[in-house]
């Protein structure tokens, strides 16, 4: 599967899907990238009169391109069309602030994918490439049949 | 109980009662205990008991094994088939 095609098999769409690009894959991890552009709904509220990207929308980005684009790439022979996934954990620590308008590049290495359950390190650099969080995720894959 | 069954199920127990939710006293565990449906454990966590055997008694399981381990006595009874395979 390339990785166009990884992208088109991911369960989200705007404006939930924080994934652009995903620059490589292999069986030990993966690198991708997404821009958080200033329209995004979220920024309205987060914060009232600055807008930062959330936590959580940074945890989801790392956990839709190294956890999830990593887990399409492991179950790729079991995979029919759809993918279900679950989160099942999450640890991250946040080091610095995303602002509207910035990419970053998510790193992601496999610690273990044992009985369909995917647990990946992973990190989220800035363009000058620091490191704006990292932490251990971990979920559940589900094949859909169709 | 004999002694090597009761060992066995006792590491069992303690790896068990790491993954127990909040809300589940480690006093509810026996041997009839289903994981899911009355110790509140999700399948995730189930993987990590899993794992953890694994560690605990230098066994391998494989997919079938997890399927068929539903309860605290299932679990036992695929140690000890592991272990008597090794």
């Amino acid at each position: 599967m390339t990785t166009e095609e990884i992208i088109d098999h991911l369960p989200y769409d705007y404006p939930f899907l924080f994934v652009d690009a995903l620059n490589k894959v292999d069986g030990a991890g993966c690198e991708g990238q997404y821009t958080f552009r200033s329209d995004l709904p979220f920024y309205q509220g987060h914060f009232k009169t600055l807008p930062v990207t959330p936590g959580v929308i940074l945890t989801e980005c790392c956990a839709q391109i190294g956890l999830v684009c990593l887990g399409i790439h492991l179950m790729e022979k079991e995979l029919d069309t759809s993918v279900q996934i679950a989160l099942s954990s999450t640890q991250m620590d946040f080091l610095l602030p995303v602002f509207p308008n910035e990419t970053v590049t998510v790193f992601s290495e496999k610690i273990y994918f044992r009985f369909h359950k995917l647990k990946c390190k992973v990190s989220m650099r800035n363009s000058a490439g620091k490191v704006v969080c990292k932490g251990v995720l971990s979920g559940m894959f589900k094949t859909k049949a169709v | 109980m004999k002694k090597e069954i009761k060992e066995r199920y006792d590491l069992l127990k303690g790896i068990v009662e790491q993954y127990l939710p909040d809300d589940v006293d480690a006093s509810t565990i026996t041997m009839e205990s289903h994981f899911i449906q009355e110790l509140n454990i999700n399948s995730a966590n189930l993987v990590d008991i899993v794992l953890d055997v694994e560690d605990a008694f230098d066994i391998m399981l494989e997919n079938d094994d997890m399927d068929g381990m539903q309860t605290v006595s299932d679990a036992l009874g695929i140690i000890d088939r592991k272990i008597s395979e090794k």
